[in-house]
């Protein structure tokens, strides 16, 4: 990099931003960070929650690992990495059990299970190691937020179809589909809010964004 | 003895770590191109879980558990460590998989010529930690039950992985729509078959 100084939102810097959003969104193109993705998505308030928990994590892993990499030996990295992601995952857990009980309940291991989450150690070992502190954060941020985004879009369809309310973080439940619907004849289908329905959720909105966008399609 | 087998189909079939929990599902969806890879990745799985989850119980009930410290002495009595488990847990595994390799390495160079790739990988599959974490949260009351729990996830992973990749080779001469071909699908058959497992529900021996 040059040694003028750059805008803190140059267009390169934006664009860190904004590519985990859509073209490359952790999830559904990079194939990250599924694991504890799907398993909390029953409900639109725990995955809310969860993708704030993941973006602090991963904002401050991949800030801490940037300030640090030049003098993380390579060899080590990965238990280092790990105990960073540890050592936050752990702080992450403590507030939510003193400030968010039901909900630290509701995702019971899945915030202990941020820490393998992929796609943290995926964008730990794939940028933040090479690049300074201020992209570090960017790419952390849009990351994280692309991941929140299939989070939610899973959630609020689940949770809709599944039982007609929705959940939001401080709210409560609100009932979405009005009592005129379900004298219509209208029924939930309490089959979304199973485990099976989230993988086919995902595997559909993988399948209007790659026919959208053709680039994505995968030939093999 | 009933209790244990028990703990096992509940862990195989219905607590299944793929299709109820999705725990490992990165290395699922990378590693199921075939048979033989996904076949030699999940004994690698079976094999650490039913290591690190009766370690970790040690661990969690003789250094981390409210209380768990009391054989030191009166003075520790009440000491509670619980909120170190994340990072002591993940320790635990990543050390033992390292040590699972140099075993393995040095006793049984044919195993380790075939599993030997998939071992470091399997330090941050989710399953690993996920199967410590629910045996801490379940509280099984002695390390038979947490080993026949660690070594029943990790036969029941084997089971997803191996059959979602004899799907996959399968599909290939299929004619699927184009935007749908790869990850797509492979994230709706795994609906479909977590749907196929979800009739063992409420077996009970």
């Amino acid at each position: 990099m040059s040694s003028e100084k750059e805008p803190l939102f140059s267009s390169k810097n934006l664009k860190l931003l904004t590519t985990p959003l859509g073209a490359q969104n952790p999830i559904t193109v990079q194939v990250l960070g599924i694991c504890s993705a799907l398993a909390v998505t029953a409900k639109l308030e725990p995955s809310i929650v969860m993708s704030l928990s993941v973006v602090f994590v991963l904002v401050f892993s991949n800030l801490i690992v940037s300030l640090l990499r030049n003098t993380i030996p390579s060899r080590i990295r990965i238990i280092v990495q790990l105990t960073i992601v540890a050592s936050l995952v752990i702080l992450v857990d403590q507030i939510l059990k003193a400030f968010a009980y039901e909900v630290s309940k509701q995702l019971s291991v899945f915030v202990g299970l941020i820490i393998t989450n992929c796609i943290i150690m995926g964008r730990l070992e794939a940028f933040a190691l090479g690049n300074k502190p201020w992209p570090a954060v960017l790419d952390g941020f849009g990351n994280a937020a692309g991941y929140g985004l299939i989070l939610v879009i899973v959630g609020f369809v689940r949770e809709l179809f599944g039982t007609g309310n929705l959940t939001f973080p401080g709210i409560g439940e609100v009932q979405i589909v009005p009592d005129i619907v379900y004298e219509w004849g209208y029924v939930d289908n309490g089959l979304m809010i199973l485990p099976p329905m989230a993988l086919i959720t995902v595997g559909i909105i993988i399948w209007v964004q790659r026919s959208k966008n053709k680039d994505l399609v995968d030939i093999s | 003895m009933e209790n244990l087998l028990n703990i096992f189909v509940k862990s195989i079939f219905i607590e299944n770590m793929i299709f109820a929990y999705f725990l490992g599902m990165c290395s699922y969806l990378a590693v199921s191109k075939t048979v033989k890879t996904s076949f030699g990745l999940g004994v690698a799985v079976v094999f650490v879980l039913a290591i690190t989850v009766p370690a970790n119980y040690l661990l969690e009930n003789y250094v981390l558990k409210e209380g768990a410290l009391s054989w030191l002495g009166e003075g520790f009595e009440d000491i509670n460590l619980s909120f170190l488990s994340f990072i002591m847990f993940i320790a635990v595994i990543a050390s033992m998989v390292q040590l699972v390799e140099m075993v393995v390495e040095k006793f049984a160079p044919a195993l380790y010529t075939s599993l030997g790739i998939f071992l470091p990988l399997i330090a941050v599959n989710c399953a690993i930690l996920g199967g410590s974490l629910f045996m801490q949260e379940r509280d099984y009351a002695n390390i038979g039950e947490a080993a026949v729990f660690g070594f029943g996830s990790g036969i029941g992973w084997l089971l997803a992985i191996v059959g979602i990749a004899a799907i996959r080779e399968k599909i290939k001469y299929s004619d699927v729509p184009a935007p749908l071909r790869g990850l797509g699908i492979t994230f709706i058959i795994t609906g479909l078959m977590g749907i196929a497992f979800m009739s063992f529900m409420g077996i009970q021996l």
